[in-house]
C-alpha cells in the first residue's frame, strides 16, 4: 500500500519533471555551450593531467608514444631539489605578496571613511596597474630595478643605502618579484574591499560613534566581521594567483629564452616557470604534468585550510 | 561619495558633524591620510610615466643618475628599431583580432546563458549554476599541458588555425554567465517576456530582440574586461604561437632581446604600444567600469 502510493507519487513527479524539462528546452540549449566547452577544454584536460603524470611523453608524438611509467615521475619529482626550491619560492612569494591585502584593506577603509576628496582619482590611480599587460610591466620594472641607474636604487641611495643588485642576486630577486606583484594587485583588492565596505549599512557606524566607539573599535568590531566573506574571497583568489605566478618571475629572472630560468641560484624560479621549462624546453611533458598535479594539490590544501580555520563565520 | 564633489573644503565632514569642532588631531590625521594616499597614487602612476619618458630616449640618456623625468627626442629612432626587430603592427593586429573576436563571442554566449539562468525555472537550475561557479575555483595550471596536447590533436596549432586555441576556449565562461545573470535577473521584468510569448515570439527571438537591447550596460562592462584579459594574456599564447608573425603583443614584447643587448627605449616603446590602448579605454570609462566591477565582485563572494 505504502509503496504503491510512493510509486504513484514518484511517477507523477517524474512526469512533471519531464514536462518541465521539455517546456524549458530552450533554457537548456542556452546554457549548453558552457557545459560543452567546459567538458572539452576544461574537464577533459583537468582529468587527463592526472593520467599524463603517470607517463613519459615528449609532447610531439601521438598518444601511442606515451609510455606508462607508473609513479616514476612523482618519485623523481620528490627527489628533485630544483622542484622543492620552486615550491619554496612560490610559497615565499605567496606569503610576502599577501601584504597587498593588508594595504588594500587599509586603503579601502580610508577611502570609505567619507573624509577623502578626489576619491575617484585615487581609485583610478590604484587600479591602473591591473589594466596593463603584465609582460609590459615586467619590462618596465626590469629597468626600474637596474643596479647602477635604476630609479629604485637612486631613491634608496638618497637615504644612504648602497645600491642593490635586485635582479642579479639570489637574495634580492624574490623581494623584487614580490614588489612588482604587490604593486600590481593592491589597487584591485582595494576596489573589491571598497565595494564590500560600501555594502555595509552606515547606520551601524553612526550608532557606534554615538556610543563613543573610536575608529579602532569600529574597524575591528564592526568592519572586520562583516567583511569576512569578501576577505575570504580575496585570500582564496590570492592563493590561486600567487602560487601560479609566471610572467613576473619568468621575465624578471631570465626571460623566455633563458637556459637558467629563475636567475642566479634559481632563487626566482616558481613552480609554473619550472613546469614551463620542463615541458616546452626539455619536452618532459609527463614530468611537467606531475608537477602541475602537485601544485594543484598544494593550492587546494592551502585554500581549504584557510577556509576551514579563518574563512568561516564561526572561526 | 557626495563629499567628493561638494565645495566644503578638506574638512572631514562626518567627524565635524559629531564633535562639532575640528581638533588639531583631526587635521594631523587628515594630513597623514592624504600623504599616504598621494604617495601610493604616485607610486602607481610613476612606472607608466617612466615608460613614456624612456620610450622617447636612447639608453645613453636613460642611464643617468638621477633618472630622467621628461621625454626626450628619440621616439622616431626607437620606433624604427622596434619595427626592425619585430613585425610589431602585425602583432598589434593579431591582438586586436584575437581579443575582438573572442570578446564578441563571449558577449553572445554569456548573455544567452545568463538569460537562461536568470529567467527560466528549469529542473536542476540551481545545481547547474552552483556547478558552473565551482569550476571557477579550479587552478588553471592543471589544464595547461593536456590542453596543449588537445590543441595539437585538433590540428589547431597549424597555420591560420593557431588563433583558434586563443579564441574558442572560454567563449562561454562561468564568470561572464554569472555576471550577465546578475544583471538580467534585476533588469528585466518577467511580464515583458510573458507578453512576448503570448504574442507567439520564439524563445531565441525574445533573447535577441527584448533581452539583449536592455542589457547593454552589463555587456559593455563585460566587453571591457574580456577584451583587457585577452589582450594581456601571455602564458597560453606563448605556448600556442610559434612564428613571430603570428605573435600577439605580449608574446612579441617578451621575445624582444633583453636589457643587456638592446636599447632600453626600444623595449619600453614596445611596452607603451601594448599598454596604451587598454589604458586609454580604462581611463575613459574608469568611473563606470569600477562601479560595475565592484558590484560583481561583492555578489561574487
Amino acid at each position: 500500500m505504502a509503496s504503491s502510493t510512493l510509486e504513484a507519487g514518484g511517477s507523477r513527479r517524474q512526469r512533471g519533471t519531464m514536462y518541465e524539462m521539455r517546456r524549458n528546452m530552450w533554457a537548456y540549449i542556452f546554457i549548453a555551450p558552457f557545459f560543452l566547452l567546459f567538458a572539452i577544454f576544461g574537464l577533459f584536460p583537468y582529468l587527463y593531467a592526472f593520467y599524463l603524470s603517470f607517463v613519459q611523453w615528449d609532447g610531439i608524438g601521438g598518444p601511442a608514444s606515451q609510455q606508462w611509467v607508473g609513479l616514476a615521475n612523482y618519485q623523481s619529482l620528490f627527489s628533485d631539489d630544483v622542484f622543492w626550491k620552486s615550491i619554496y619560492n612560490s610559497i615565499w612569494l605567496f606569503v610576502v605578496t599577501s601584504l597587498n591585502l593588508v594595504i588594500a584593506l587599509l586603503l579601502a577603509f580610508i577611502l570609505n571613511s567619507g573624509l577623502v576628496r578626489f576619491k575617484e582619482f585615487y581609485r583610478a590611480a590604484f587600479f591602473a596597474p591591473i589594466v596593463a599587460s603584465s609582460v609590459a610591466i615586467a619590462i618596465i620594472f626590469s629597468t626600474l630595478f637596474g643596479e647602477r641607474y635604476g630609479a629604485l636604487n637612486y631613491v634608496i641611495g638618497l637615504v644612504g643605502v648602497a645600491p642593490v643588485d635586485w635582479l642579479g642576486s639570489a637574495l634580492w630577486i624574490k623581494p623584487a618579484i614580490a614588489l612588482v606583484v604587490i604593486w600590481r594587485y593592491f589597487g584591485w583588492n582595494t576596489i573589491i574591499y571598497l565595494a564590500g565596505l560600501q555594502s555595509i549599512n552606515t547606520d551601524l557606524y553612526e550608532a557606534a560613534r554615538v556610543d563613543g566607539a573610536g575608529w579602532r573599535q569600529i574597524f575591528f568590531r564592526i568592519t572586520m566581521p562583516l567583511m569576512r566573506p569578501v576577505i575570504t574571497f580575496t585570500v582564496i583568489l590570492s592563493i590561486i594567483g600567487a602560487l601560479q605566478l609566471f610572467e613576473e618571475p619568468l621575465l624578471l629572472a631570465g626571460g623566455t629564452a633563458s637556459t637558467s630560468p629563475g636567475g642566479t641560484d634559481r632563487a626566482g624560479l616558481t613552480v609554473l616557470v619550472y613546469m614551463y621549462s620542463q615541458a616546452f624546453q626539455y619536452l618532459e611533458f609527463g614530468y611537467a604534468a606531475a608537477m602541475s598535479v602537485a601544485l594543484f594539490v598544494i593550492i587546494v590544501v592551502f585554500s581549504f585550510l584557510y577556509y576551514r580555520f579563518l574563512g568561516r563565520e564561526e572561526a | 561619495m557626495a563629499s567628493v564633489t561638494t565645495p566644503e573644503g578638506v574638512v572631514p565632514r562626518v567627524e565635524t558633524h559629531h564633535t562639532g569642532a575640528i581638533t588639531m588631531r583631526d587635521r594631523i590625521n587628515s594630513a597623514i591620510m592624504y600623504i599616504l594616499l598621494t604617495l601610493l597614487a604616485l607610486l602607481s602612476i610613476y612606472p607608466f610615466w617612466w615608460m613614456i619618458v624612456a620610450s622617447t630616449r636612447r639608453s645613453a640618456t636613460i642611464l643617468t643618475a638621477p633618472p630622467p623625468m621628461l621625454p626626450g627626442s628619440a621616439l622616431g629612432l626607437n620606433y624604427e628599431q622596434l619595427l626592425a626587430q619585430l613585425p610589431y603592427w602585425r602583432n598589434t593586429i593579431n591582438s586586436v583580432g584575437v581579443a575582438g573576436i573572442h570578446t564578441i563571442l563571449v558577449l553572445f554566449f554569456c548573455s544567452l546563458g545568463g538569460y537562461a539562468f536568470a529567467k527560466f525555472r528549469f529542473p536542476g537550475r540551481d545545481r547547474l549554476f552552483g556547478l558552473m561557479l565551482a569550476t571557477m575555483m579550479i587552478p588553471g595550471v592543471l589544464g595547461i599541458i593536456p590542453s596543449f596536447m588537445l590543441m595539437r590533436w585538433l590540428g589547431w596549432l597549424e597555420g591560420a588555425d593557431n588563433y583558434l586555441p586563443l579564441i574558442i576556449p572560454g567563449v562561454a565562461n562561468a564568470f561572464g554567465i554569472f555576471w550577465m545573470r546578475q544583471y538580467i535577473a534585476s533588469a528585466i521584468p518577467d511580464d515583458l517576456m510573458d507578453a512576448a510569448r503570448i504574442d507567439g515570439a520564439h524563445e531565441f527571438g525574445i533573447y535577441w530582440k527584448i533581452v539583449l537591447p536592455v542589457v547593454t550596460p552589463a555587456l559593455a562592462a563585460l566587453a571591457i574586461f574580456t577584451f583587457m584579459g585577452k589582450w594581456n594574456d601571455f602564458f597560453w599564447p606563448l605556448i600556442v604561437l610559434k612564428d613571430e608573425i603570428d605573435y600577439t603583443l605580449p608574446v612579441a614584447l617578451a621575445s624582444l632581446p633583453n636589457l643587456y643587448s638592446n636599447e632600453i627605449g626600444v623595449q619600453l616603446l614596445g611596452a607603451t604600444i601594448a599598454i596604451a590602448p587598454v589604458m586609454i579605454v580604462f581611463l575613459l570609462s574608469a568611473r563606470r567600469f569600477m562601479a560595475g566591477l565592484t558590484a560583481g565582485a561583492v555578489k561574487g563572494s
